[in-house]
């Protein structure tokens, strides 16, 4: 039983599959589509030409090859684990020996009032309905993001692409905070602002008032209120862990996994973006991922242990953002990191990579033109994997081939 | 008879490396191995379409920038999820410095 049919859910019902598993597996999801996609919604759906389409995974066809029994636009609101069951909000109840929770992630909405007034982007539905404001209206669209994290940088880039005059409100003194060093996120925010887009930091935002058919975006110290058609929050996403906790399972920011994405009953797994699970890389930290890749491995890993096998989570943390024609990826994390260097690419790349206190390297992040970054982040990704120390004045070296540091020591 | 079409210069290509050439309007992917032969591939990863020149060699194996699938470039073949389609390979000879490869 996988409760949550995200890509993650897909894939982990696929993998089952793959790995031999022959028993019922039943996948169910609350949205009335077919498992598909989150990366393009900020992108792709959002601006490319004609009807936009949600970029499916898995179909009727796929399911049925693998009998699997897909249950869309239906919600598991209990789990009663002394009896194995779920219970479904179509009244059913249907039982399990193994269960899966990949809830996913919510977009958290703006705790200001008038924060309703904010548009979310967390769901192919909220993508359409962001995308029927930015292009509707004829006017040239006002749009006040709230929130310079990925989800408002890649909006902000799709607005401005869309021709609507964007301006940003980041609360924080810099954008992509949490994840990304400045260094990078200095190449993305200089894009920004060079596309016209009207960036603020520090700047905390108090309310929304209607304004006609618009609306004022009010911020602190009383500074004038923004003007805008469309509010959009980008303000992170809470993991969805209230059916886990409501069964009594260790909740604390994600569903508690440990390094076999086991919750605290034996029988209940949970991977993706609703768990915080102790990683294997990081000396057993528990840690909590909001990616595609993340979902996709924890998927193969926690389907791997549902059937009896062994397997750890040990994939090293990745993820991209693409904003106009740039593409930002990171592997690691600079959070395990006490130093940083960077190797300056002869094409103007910057790569910057952060190691531990024991010159182990834990993290790495560059930014260029489409996929220009793909392939150094990778060698260093696998680097990461291997727990290699390099040396830093080979790692800051352009003519130092990558590869060769990965097969050294 | 097979029609040899003229792809990339050999020092184009890095030991175990690979590029990205343009024939016609379609993509191609040129690869040098660590033992230096030279193969070719279609351009773009079957799972969605991304240029494979951006991604990563290492042995024979070349993987996709973006989703990190992974295929054997001297077959094509695809090594799981997820990929389910394996990747069209053609014939490539080095002659004077110059990678050509058959289209046919």
């Amino acid at each position: 039983m996988i409760v949550g049919a995200g890509e993650c859910g897909a894939r982990a019902a696929f993998a089952l599959r793959e790995r031999g598993f022959a028993g019922s597996i039943h996948l169910v999801g609350s949205e009335p589509h077919h498992p598909y996609e989150r990366p393009p919604l900020s992108k792709a759906t959002l601006i490319d030409d004609g009807d936009p389409v949600p970029t499916t995974v898995a179909d009727e066809a796929a399911f049925a090859e693998r009998s699997i029994e897909f249950i869309a636009d239906t919600t598991v609101i209990a789990i009663d684990r002394s009896a194995a069951t779920v219970r479904l909000d179509d009244g059913r109840s249907l039982p399990y020996d193994r269960l899966l929770l990949a809830t996913g992630a919510s977009a958290r909405s703006l705790p200001i009032p008038g924060g309703e007034h904010a548009l979310l982007l967390r769901t192919f539905d909220d993508a359409q309905l962001l995308r029927q404001r930015l292009t509707g209206g004829g006017d040239r669209r006002r749009v006040v993001i709230v929130g310079a994290g990925f989800i408002g940088l890649e909006v902000a880039a799709s607005a401005r692409q869309l021709g609507c005059d964007v301006t940003v409100l980041e609360m924080a003194p810099r954008a992509l905070a949490r994840a990304v060093p400045a260094e990078i996120t200095d190449v993305l925010v200089q894009r920004h602002l060079d596309e016209g887009v009207d960036i603020r930091f520090d700047v905390r935002t108090t309310g929304i008032e209607r304004d006609g058919d618009g609306f004022r975006v009010l911020i602190a110290d009383d500074d004038k209120p923004f003007a805008a058609d469309i509010v959009v929050a980008g303000v992170g996403a809470s993991p969805n862990v209230a059916l886990a906790a409501d069964a009594g399972l260790d909740c604390d920011n994600g569903i508690v996994v440990d390094g076999h994405l086991q919750t605290s009953d034996p029988a209940v797994y949970a991977a993706g973006d609703c768990c915080i699970a102790r990683h294997g890389l990081f000396d057993g930290r528990l840690i909590r991922l909001e990616s595609w890749r993340n979902a996709y491995d924890q998927a193969d890993v926690a389907a791997a242990n549902m059937i009896g096998e062994t397997e750890a989570h040990t994939a090293v943390p990745w993820f991209w953002s693409d904003q106009y024609d740039l593409g930002l990826q990171l592997a690691g994390l600079f959070d395990a990191a006490s130093t940083t260097c960077t190797r300056r690419r002869p094409d103007g790349v910057s790569v910057l990579f952060g190691l531990d206190d024991d010159g182990r390297l834990v993290a790495v992040a560059a930014v260029g033109t489409g996929a220009a970054v793909a392939k150094d982040v990778r060698v260093a990704e696998k680097m990461i994997a291997a727990r290699r120390h390099p040396a830093v004045e080979d790692l800051i070296d352009p003519d130092t081939n990558l590869k060769t540091l990965l097969r050294g020591t | 008879m097979a029609e040899w079409v003229r792809a990339c210069e050999a020092d184009d290509v890095d030991a175990e490396d690979v590029i990205g050439v343009e024939i016609g309007d379609a993509r191609y992917a040129i690869y040098r191995s660590p033992d230096d032969e030279f193969h070719a591939t279609d351009g773009y990863c079957t799972h969605e379409r991304f240029l494979l020149a951006d991604g990563l060699v290492m042995d024979n194996i070349i993987e996709c920038p973006k989703h990190n699938g992974r295929f054997d470039y001297t077959t094509g073949e695809g090594k799981g999820a997820p990929i389910c389609e394996d990747l069209k390979t053609y014939p490539v000879k080095v002659s004077d410095g110059v990678v050509f490869v058959s289209l046919g």
